[in-house]
């Protein structure tokens, strides 16, 4: 269940600026080729940083460790070395297989949504190496309507995990999502399903999990995958819940305590192994891995 | 016919029905002949069964899903199965009393059977808080199903909640990971699963002990990924919506078939299983004994990895060149 955030359909409106043409896939790398004079603004500390040092930092702000919201291209960028992967499933698209319509038709909306980001739906899938150590990645993106999990997501997870089972290399999920997509109704809901079942395959082959939790992990994908890890991980600060706090707000009828269903909330009550600086998650993954999975591992896993 | 709770769309069967009562009171008084009427309101009560519920929306479905007379799942076990013995408690907070199970027998073979429970009065409704479990019932349906892996018996669940309950506590002891603990477990389990939805399916709150060999509907329930409106709420920013959006949703046990999201459709009498409730839990034994005996006949690994096959193919892309 996902609450959008208005600006989500909002591309429509704003016709004074319109990307012309769908599908641009800057390389992060490049857009580092920031002119000097450009400055981001922490959208909590409210400083003003060099848009190059919030970049190179991660995206975190240097004064408040404020973890900016970034997408699949960023995380990519981050983690894989000299930012090179191999995408998979790369053209899957939604089908629409219920043709809903609420107040627009889903298809509309998906269309829009693929215009403003550049993406075809609200995951990407792909595998490189972190500090050498192969690896298959699914990054979720907020962008495309809330990073909601429809079949796409599912099956580009599935993807993802088929990889990582066939050819027996670790496998990264990044949560960042309002839960299921409501426009493919019982559809969504059995993602859940399906990528459960592909990480008790995984699990059973003996091949490792880590699910990274980011601002926000809520609903339906926080009741399937992102739970399911090895290793559950998050960034500082993140929301993460089953239930929205709107709901839990309406239905006990309070206020809920300040830092619920935070990060730290969770790590407090056991659901998550530890809390990583989006400054260190590289390192922190490939030294855990290091500690669990080697060519030897692979090799007596497979016999 | 045995509801004294008629839904707003019944009005005509009600008046029906009313006028009906007077005429066979006034017979049997011996004031009057009435058999001809009684006769002509019975066939025009037949007629207008038929013209309503061959027809029913949505949100019609959605309200007998819901119908407090409807049988929940302590009654489906009370005239389905013998020698039941409820196991309470998950081992780790508490007895989730959302969710009953435990074994017992249906025609002498011993299953596994679990399900989610409402309560029929106000009382009742909050001791069973109103059939929304907390992680604890998750967890308990999942020691349960751990148990019947062990002895080798077939699970059978009843799925009917509005939902997993939304809450400080089932926040704080985790409501996202029990749920997705029971997905990936329930997936590789080593014995025979059925689900059958028995009124409301809710979401993941449903999911959580919904994942089977064979998922089955009874003819008038629902099973979405979220509530008619809740869903009007988000997508249309109004409660007023929840019509559409039930049609919108496609959550009938009809749409859930064709959209090959469910195996089956498990007849009910006319007008909902609390109509005619013996007929309906004939039917729900019909259906198992009859899909357990498929199941049993697989082999473990086979039966496993259809069940994993299934829930893999569900989803609907369009995979373009470029």
């Amino acid at each position: 269940m996902i609450e959008y955030e208005e600006d989500d359909y909002a591309a429509e409106s704003t016709k004074w600026y319109q990307r012309r043409l769908s599908g641009i896939l800057t390389k992060t790398k490049d857009k580092k080729a920031t002119p000097d004079g450009l400055w981001e603004k922490c959208g909590r500390c409210k400083a003003i940083v060099p848009s190059k040092d919030w970049m190179n930092n991660n995206y975190v702000c240097p004064q408040c460790q404020y973890h900016d919201r970034i997408g699949s291209h960023e995380y990519f960028e981050i983690l894989f070395d000299k930012g090179k992967f191999t995408e998979i499933a790369k053209n899957l698209s939604s089908g629409d297989p219920l043709e809903f319509t609420d107040t627009a038709p889903y298809k509309d909306r998906t269309k829009v949504a693929q215009k403003k980001t550049g993406l075809n739906d609200a995951v990407r899938t792909a595998t490189g190496k972190i500090n050498d150590q192969k690896i298959v990645i699914s990054c979720m993106d907020f962008a495309f309507i809330g990073g909601s999990m429809g079949s796409v997501v599912g099956e580009k997870i599935a993807r993802g995990i088929d990889y990582a089972l066939e050819h027996k290399i670790p496998f990264l999920m990044i949560s960042k999502s309002g839960g299921a997509r409501m426009m493919e109704a019982a559809f969504s809901l059995m993602q859940m399903a399906k990528t459960s079942a592909k990480l008790a395959l995984l699990h059973k082959a003996g091949v490792p999990y880590i699910s990274l939790m980011t601002n926000p992990t809520t609903g339906g994908v926080t009741a399937s995958f992102a739970m399911l890890g090895d290793f559950n991980i998050a960034e500082p600060e993140a929301l993460i819940g089953f239930a929205g706090p709107r709901v839990i707000r309406e239905t006990i009828g309070k206020d809920l305590p300040k830092g619920f269903q935070s990060s730290e909330f969770l790590l407090e009550h056991g659901f998550l192994d530890f809390i990583v600086p989006r400054t260190q998650l590289k390192d922190t993954l490939s030294n855990l891995l290091q500690l669990i999975w080697d060519k030897k591992t692979t090799k007596k896993e497979t016999t | 016919m045995a509801t004294t709770q008629w839904l707003d769309f019944e009005k005509d069967i009600a008046e029906l029905h009313e006028q009906l009562a007077k005429a066979k009171e006034t017979h049997e008084k011996g004031k009057l002949n009435m058999t001809d009427m009684i006769q002509t309101l019975e066939s025009k009560i037949k007629e207008a069964q038929k013209a309503i519920y061959s027809h029913l929306s949505g949100w019609q479905k959605v309200q007998i899903s819901r119908h407090p007379e409807r049988p929940y799942t302590l009654d489906y076990i009370e005239h389905i199965v013998t020698n039941f013995i409820e196991l309470h408690g998950d081992r780790q907070v508490k007895d989730d009393k959302a969710i009953v199970g435990g074994f017992g027998q249906i025609d002498g073979e011993t299953y596994m059977i679990i399900g989610q429970q409402k309560g029929r009065n106000t009382k009742q409704r909050q001791y069973r808080n109103f059939g929304m479990p907390n992680p604890e019932g998750y967890r308990k349906a999942l020691r349960l199903m751990k148990l019947a892996e062990k002895f080798n018996k077939p699970i059978i669940t009843f799925i009917d909640t509005p939902g997993a309950s939304p809450g400080l506590e089932a926040e704080e002891r985790g409501q996202g990971e029990a749920i997705a603990r029971n997905l990936f477990e329930m997936a590789t389990l080593n014995v025979p699963i059925i689900c059958i939805v028995i009124g409301e399916g809710a979401s993941g709150g449903a999911l959580g002990i919904g994942v089977g060999d064979r998922v089955l509907m009874m003819q008038y329930t629902w099973y979405s990924v979220i509530s008619p409106e809740s869903c009007s709420s988000i997508l249309w920013r109004t409660w007023d919506k929840k019509e559409l959006a039930a049609d919108a949703l496609k959550l009938s046990a009809e749409d859930m078939l064709k959209n090959g999201l469910i195996d089956g459709i498990i007849p009910e009498p006319m007008g909902g299983a609390h109509h005619d409730p013996e007929t309906a839990y004939k039917n729900v034994k019909a259906t198992i004994l009859k899909e357990i005996k498929t199941l049993k006949a697989l082999k473990t690994d086979v039966l496993v990895g259809q069940r994993i096959d299934k829930f893999s193919n569900m989803g609907v892309v369009v995979e373009s060149e470029e």
